[in-house]
């Protein structure tokens, strides 16, 4: 297999990069415009050209929704293959999940470290920051589900149980807990208390856990497009890293 | 109290239910199979080629895991 990398036009920039006289600092100076335009010769794709324009751009594409940055690239076989496997599987997981299993929480009883991973699929799991920022300080969330009778409400000794109530028109309810589409859990979460992130869990049972399971890998395929989009595939990489040494 | 909606979610969850729950590793199986071959190939055969092999090497982790925890539940 042969690989070369080329800047548009500037051939002498490919043996800059390949090390034989510059540092490593001079190196990473030049990488983003050497990394524009690649070639390779191999033995399952044939000679492939790899056009990645202006990668930190594709990059931040593809973050942002997945697909795009290979659509800004021209790749658009890949951009459509990633758009549907990513997206596809962060639909299903939320559709799964109800539309409460992407949220982003940091609450010391319900930290939702999934959500970094979630945010990776980018503009579809952003939503989840707006909510949380609506329901900061006992706000109401946007696009509500349903709303709840308030936690923590006891008749005698006995905790009663949260009522649902999925027409809030019909049912004018003071006070009642909000459910919001990607909106973190109403109220206190505490493991000792009923509260709303455990309704859930009984209203949905594991399909919460595959509901989220489905999102957090989308977020994490979308990390592997988003380096397609800035480097090419990764074989680039390999011969890249025999270069430099 | 309108029950209609909450009659659907619930009748909506049964069917769902029906599906045994371990073939939803399916279609994950599929997009990280698709997703890791389209990052190692920029042609579509290949990438294909490569999806098909990662598939089977999943499939086949996760069947040996399957089958150790169905044995471990002969041990106890």
């Amino acid at each position: 297999m042969t690989i070369r990398t080329l800047a548009r036009g500037s051939p002498d920039r490919f043996r800059l990069f390949s090390g034989s006289s510059c540092s490593g600092p001079q190196v990473a100076g030049h990488l983003h415009e050497i990394m524009t335009l690649l070639r390779y010769d191999h033995s399952e794709d044939g000679e492939i050209t790899v056009e990645l324009h202006d990668n930190r751009i594709a990059a931040l594409l593809a973050w942002l929704w997945p697909g795009a940055g290979h659509f800004y690239q021209r790749r658009f076989a890949k951009g459509f293959l990633f758009m549907v496997c990513i997206l596809g599987t962060f639909f299903v997981g939320l559709r799964i999940g109800s539309g409460r299993v992407v949220y982003a929480s940091l609450e010391s009883g319900d930290f939702r470290w999934q959500y970094f991973c979630q945010a990776a699929v980018g503009l579809p799991a952003m939503p989840a920051l707006i909510q949380a920022a609506a329901v900061k300080n006992d706000g109401d969330p946007f696009w509500v589900l349903c709303e709840r009778y308030p936690a923590k409400y006891r008749l005698g000794n006995e905790l009663v149980e949260f009522s649902r109530i999925d027409n809030p028109a019909q049912e004018k309810v003071r006070g009642a807990l909000k459910d919001g589409f990607m909106a973190p859990p109403a109220g206190p979460v505490l493991p000792e208390n009923n509260d709303v992130l455990g309704m859930w869990h009984a209203e949905t049972g594991n399909w919460f856990e595959i509901g989220t399971f489905y999102t957090v890998i989308a977020g994490l395929l979308n990390l592997l497009a988003i380096y397609d989009a800035f480097a090419g595939p990764v074989i680039f990489a390999k011969v890249q890293n025999r270069l430099d040494d | 109290m309108n029950l209609l909606p909450l009659i659907a979610q619930i009748q909506l969850i049964a069917e769902i239910q029906t599906v045994p729950r371990m073939y939803y590793i399916l279609p994950l199986i599929v997009a990280v199979s698709f997703v890791y071959g389209a990052t190692r190939h920029e042609r579509l055969g290949p990438i294909l080629g490569h999806s098909l092999r990662t598939a089977i090497w999943v499939t086949t982790f996760l069947g040996i895991i399957l089958a150790l925890i169905w044995l471990g539940g002969y041990w106890n």
